[in-house]
């Protein structure tokens, strides 16, 4: 990346956060009253805190011109969170997006006077190749979110499986049953 | 705001906009979500717990099958619960609203549903209450905060009473201590005078009224189990535990959830109990009959809660011991120190215990004549009679989850923090507004830790778990303690989700692993018959 | 708007009661009726909400304990929050009422590192808590304050509270601090409602009426006092007239008294049947005024009913074979 549009966005970097974040948090339509976005305290408001940490983390990332992976950890905070909040696939992940508008929306003039178009699809591009490896991750929650229900019964069942002769009235079949009664 | 009908491209999905109109919350009905609710109740086990309106239901679909005149019963039930319960009433009329306890609910922050807050979710069932039974609200009506009940109203009350875990950390902050979990007591209770539970409660509740456990083991099976621990003790010490069940004339009777009896990591604490008891020579007998402490009951109404407790002092009778010993377990706690005295009590054919070990009189439990698995071992720590080798979990560093209920049902902090410190070396807190009696749940607590509901349970237990992830990062925290089944059992999927690395144990287990016992051979397995790092026959 | 409804309807009030006065010229309604009638309807109805409490048992003794537990005699039990003596009782109501505890637990006040740099938290939480002990501390005084225009000779302890009060000597007649400190607290407690949207988002009308009515009954008094400086012998006369059941209406005294008494009628009758009775309620609370003993003396549940349960007999019965087949010990053979 040319060092104008590096620039640029080093220069507008908290801004540019910040409206992303806003962007982010107006996803949660039920959250109407605003504690996620201004409870600052990251023990109280985890999810704010992700979030603000975690675009921060993106973001940098992004303007360095470092790989997607190493990107990574950050992105994986922020969907592990949105992967467990009822949302679509697609709004889960429509806040990568985001950035574009919100990048678009702070550069206006600069686009204008047509001085980073070039670099500004390049660096669009990298958003791009940042919400295909989100979808990993995102995929990679939801599986382990599935997969933790059948451990789950694993870990419940173990000690029983390995003296499975020991119990009546467990039969091989109720293993397959979804709502088996193993809790405390 | 509908969405446009054409598909938006991937670029413009960032234009659209997610944020709905506000609507008032007594105009916002609420929603069936796949994955974060539970399964309704089986016919089968409110049947054999005697309870109305048994029947196979599923909460997603439109027809709940409720009993003709269902609105009459619920308002009966109202006022039946008015006239028995103090704490009901005074929390129905005085609550002003002043939000002190909005931010404090683990379900709120971490979904920003205002209906989790809990002055909301009480206000959900005080809307019903002001428009049927207050002079206001018969009058004025929704100016006075008052509405109708209707289906939706009482659907609404199922999702968010089932979206509490009775966790009681807003009762702490609120200036005339409201308790939401009296209020979602009293609220699961009216809905199950319609039939209206989960699968995940009734059918424990169904078991262990029947046999014994939640878990519905039998008593061949029980002993069975046990047995095959003392084989693995066997393996980890050389020593041969030889545990008793029914037996009557034993000093002591032990009582812990069932939950210690099968799955991991519950089954090492388990162990623990049996290892510590032999190296005392402990006088004590496990039951059959009362082989559950935990209480599914208690998250279905007073009355089967009592029902099932009614096990513990009928079968200390029967033995004719002189005190109980209670395991770990959090709502097991609550119900005990909390409860089980006025229902079953008194427990006048009982002694006030006294530890055969250090002589000490536990004068706490002069009445209940029932003591925590933590007084008692403290106690003994205390006293130096127990050889402990620390240096066997080094490899783990510890941080300790209050449970909910020991910490604001009872106040049990820091009789487990002794052990802990005791056994082990490296034992780090999380921060202060996370722990004792301002703990986070782990999100699963009062019947909720069932599988189908797995996305709510991860994010009702990210405030705990971003706690621990703090310690995680900060110190390099790799083992949750916790003196709670309910935490076994649903933690390690918190972990394993929010926090990989980080497992989770039982009190007793860590002091198991700890504790050197007479006669025993070199140890170079844990208790999870893992090999012990850094003992490799060598020390 | 819910806020809107009750502004309205407290300048319907006031206009009630100005029109009531200067139009229909009915002083002696406004001036007499009515403040009796509030009265009866205050005292009447909170005793019949108090007893109506009462009447309802507390079945289980469920303190929320926010510290340690008595245990062993070496662990440091929290005596205030977990108490387990009367006395500990006695000194946690005590700090609730007259300090607001629980409010202040939200207050610890820590720098905790922000996405920007170190940030304050709990900062409104904070708020809260000195607001409200400001509003009910002030509304107290301001309250005791008044007897003085009731009995005669005034008592000592009241003389007192209005010297301190108007030790600023600051004005004719000197300014009363909690005059001040009572209309920020009421404004501070409104803007919260309507600016921290999640408790803007939980207010009911119920919950904006009783600040405008305070408000407003707070500014019509200070209006008296410090604007048109009516005539506070005539008041004087006049209340001590009501406490002494011979009531007579005084002469040239602007309507923005009787505004005043209306208003002050009104939110006495609204009392006990609204949110208000906190004040009663907090003295019942059974999560806070219970002795934590639960352990050591039972407590009694006066319905405790009587059911079916599934004896040790029931449960043998089913499982005798296989009990037997472990070894077992079983009742009967």
């Amino acid at each position: 990346m040319n060092n104008t549009l590096k620039d640029l966005l080093e220069e507008k970097r908290s801004v540019i956060l910040t409206k992303w974040f806003d962007s982010i948090l107006d996803t949660y339509p039920a959250d109407d009253s605003g504690f996620l976005k201004k409870q600052k305290d990251r023990f109280l408001n985890p999810i704010g805190h992700t979030f603000t940490n975690g675009i921060d983390g993106v973001l940098g990332g992004l303007i360095s011109g470092q790989d997607v992976e190493e990107s990574a950890s950050f992105l994986n905070d922020i969907i592990k969170v949105r992967a467990v909040q009822s949302f679509s696939p697609s709004k889960a992940m429509g806040f990568i997006f985001a950035l574009k508008k919100v990048v678009r929306e702070e550069l206006k003039k600069e686009i204008r006077q047509n001085q980073i178009n070039e670099e500004l699809l390049g660096f669009e591009s990298k958003i791009d190749d940042l919400a295909l490896f989100a979808f990993d991750i995102y995929a990679k929650c939801r599986d382990q979110l599935s997969e933790q229900k059948t451990e789950e019964l694993k870990r419940m069942t173990f000690s029983l499986l390995k003296k499975a002769n020991l119990v009546s009235e467990i039969p091989a079949q109720e293993f397959e049953r979804k709502d088996l009664d193993f809790n405390i | 705001m509908a969405p446009k009908v054409k598909l938006p491209k991937p670029g413009e999905l960032s234009i659209i906009d997610y944020s709905l109109p506000a609507t008032d919350w007594m105009d916002t009905p609420v929603e069936f979500k796949p994955n974060t609710f539970c399964w309704g109740a089986k016919g089968k086990d409110l049947e054999t717990l005697g309870l109305p309106n048994a029947r196979d239901w599923n909460p997603s679909e439109e027809d709940w099958k409720l009993p003709e005149n269902w609105e009459q019963t619920v308002l009966d039930g109202i006022a039946e619960r008015l006239s028995k319960y103090r704490s009901f009433k005074i929390f129905m009329d005085i609550c002003v609203r002043c939000g002190a306890c909005a931010d404090k609910c683990h379900f709120y922050i971490s979904t920003g549903d205002p209906k989790n807050m809990p002055v909301l979710r009480a206000e959900l069932l005080r809307s019903v209450y002001k428009r049927y039974f207050t002079k206001s609200g018969k009058l004025f009506g929704r100016l006075a905060g008052g509405r109708e009940l209707t289906v939706d109203v009482l659907k609404e009350w199922w999702s968010y009473f089932f979206q509490c875990t009775e966790c009681r950390r807003c009762s702490v902050y609120c200036p005339y201590g409201i308790d939401q979990a009296e209020i979602t007591i009293i609220g699961r209770e009216l809905l199950n005078l319609l039939g209206l539970n989960i699968n995940w409660i009734s059918g424990p509740a169904a078991a262990c009224y029947k046999k014994g456990n939640h878990l519905g083991i039998e008593p061949h099976a029980l002993t069975g189990i046990i047995d095959s621990m003392c084989d693995d003790i066997e393996d980890i010490t050389g020593i041969r535990v030889n545990p008793t069940f029914n037996r009557k004339g034993a000093e002591i009777l032990f009582v812990t959830p069932s939950g210690d009896f099968m799955g991991e990591p519950g089954i090492y604490t388990c162990m623990g109990y049996l290892m510590l008891f032999h190296e005392l020579g402990l006088d004590y007998t496990w039951s059959t009959y009362a082989s559950e402490g935990g209480n599914f009951g208690f998250f279905t109404s007073n009355d089967t809660a009592k029902r099932l407790n009614y096990k513990i002092y009928a079968e200390a009778k029967r033995l004719g011991v002189k005190y109980i010993i209670g395991g770990e377990c959090g709502h097991m706690w609550r119900v005990l120190n909390q409860y089980m005295d006025t229902w079953n009590g008194p427990a006048d054919f009982l002694e006030v215990p006294k530890s055969p070990i250090t002589g000490t009189v536990f004068e706490n439990a002069k009445s209940t004549k029932m003591i925590h698995i933590s007084e008692f071992v403290a106690d003994l720590i205390k006293h130096n009679k127990l050889k402990l080798d620390p240096s066997r979990n080094d490899h783990l560093k510890v941080t300790f989850h209050d449970s909910c209920n020991p910490s604001r049902g009872m106040g049990m902090f820091d009789e487990p923090r002794h052990i802990i410190k005791a056994v082990c070396n490296n034992f780090y807190e999380m921060p202060e507004n996370t722990i004792r009696e301002q703990t986070f749940c782990c999100g699963s607590g009062s019947g909720l830790n069932a599988s189908e509901n797995m996305e709510q349970r991860m994010r009702g237990g990210f405030p705990r778990a971003n706690a621990v992830r703090y310690v995680q990062q900060k110190h390099g925290v790799n083992m949750l303690a916790n003196i709670c089944a309910v935490d076994r059992a649903a933690l390690p999927a918190l972990m394993n989700y929010w926090n990989p690395g980080v497992e989770v144990a039982g009190v007793t287990e860590l002091l198991a692993n700890a504790l050197v016992m007479k006669g025993e051979k070199e140890r170079t397995l844990d208790i999870r018959l893992n090999d012990l790092p850094g003992k490799g026959g060598n020390e | 708007m819910k806020a809107l409804y009750s502004f309205l309807a407290v300048i319907v009030l006031i206009l009630i009661a100005t029109l009531g006065v200067n139009v229909a010229n009915m002083s002696s309604v406004f001036g007499i009726i009515v403040p009796y009638l509030a009265f009866v309807v205050f005292v009447g109805g909170f005793v019949y909400r108090v007893i109506k409490w009462g009447k309802s048992p507390v079945p289980f003794r469920i303190p929320t304990t926010c510290g340690q537990q008595k245990s062993l005699p070496w662990i440091k039990q929290s005596k205030i929050e977990n108490p387990t003596s009367a006395l500990g009782v006695i000194v946690r109501m005590a700090l609730e009422i007259l300090f607001f505890r629980s409010l202040f637990r939200n207050t610890k006040t820590e720098l905790k590192e922000g996405p920007y740099g170190p940030q304050l938290a709990y900062g409104s939480a904070k708020w809260l808590w000195f607001g409200s002990l400001v509003f009910h501390w002030s509304f107290l005084i301001i309250v005791i304050r008044h007897l003085r225009l009731f009995i005669e000779p005034v008592p000592f302890f009241v003389q007192m509270l209005d010297g301190l009060d108007g030790m600023l000597q600051i004005g004719l007649p000197p300014i009363y601090l909690t005059d001040l400190f009572f209309v920020v607290a009421v404004t501070f407690l409104f803007l919260r409602r309507i600016l921290i949207p999640r408790v803007k988002y939980i207010s009911l009308p119920a919950d904006y009426f009783p600040l405008f009515m305070i408000f407003s009954i707070a500014v019509s008094g200070i209006l008296m006092r410090y604007f048109y400086k009516v005539d506070i012998i005539a008041i004087k006369e006049f209340a001590i007239g009501l406490a002494q059941f011979h009531p007579v209406i005084p002469q040239g005294i602007g309507v923005i008294f009787y505004v005043h008494i209306f208003l002050v009628s009104v939110l006495f009758a609204y009392f006990p049947l609204s949110k208000l009775m906190h004040m009663g309620g907090i003295f019942l609370s059974p999560t806070r005024n219970m002795i934590s003993n639960n352990r050591m003396v039972r407590h009694i549940n006066p319905w405790n009913p009587v059911l079916e349960v599934h004896t040790y007999e029931h449960y043998e019965d089913e499982f005798r074979e296989k009990m037997k087949k472990v070894g077992l010990p079983v009742e009967k053979e």
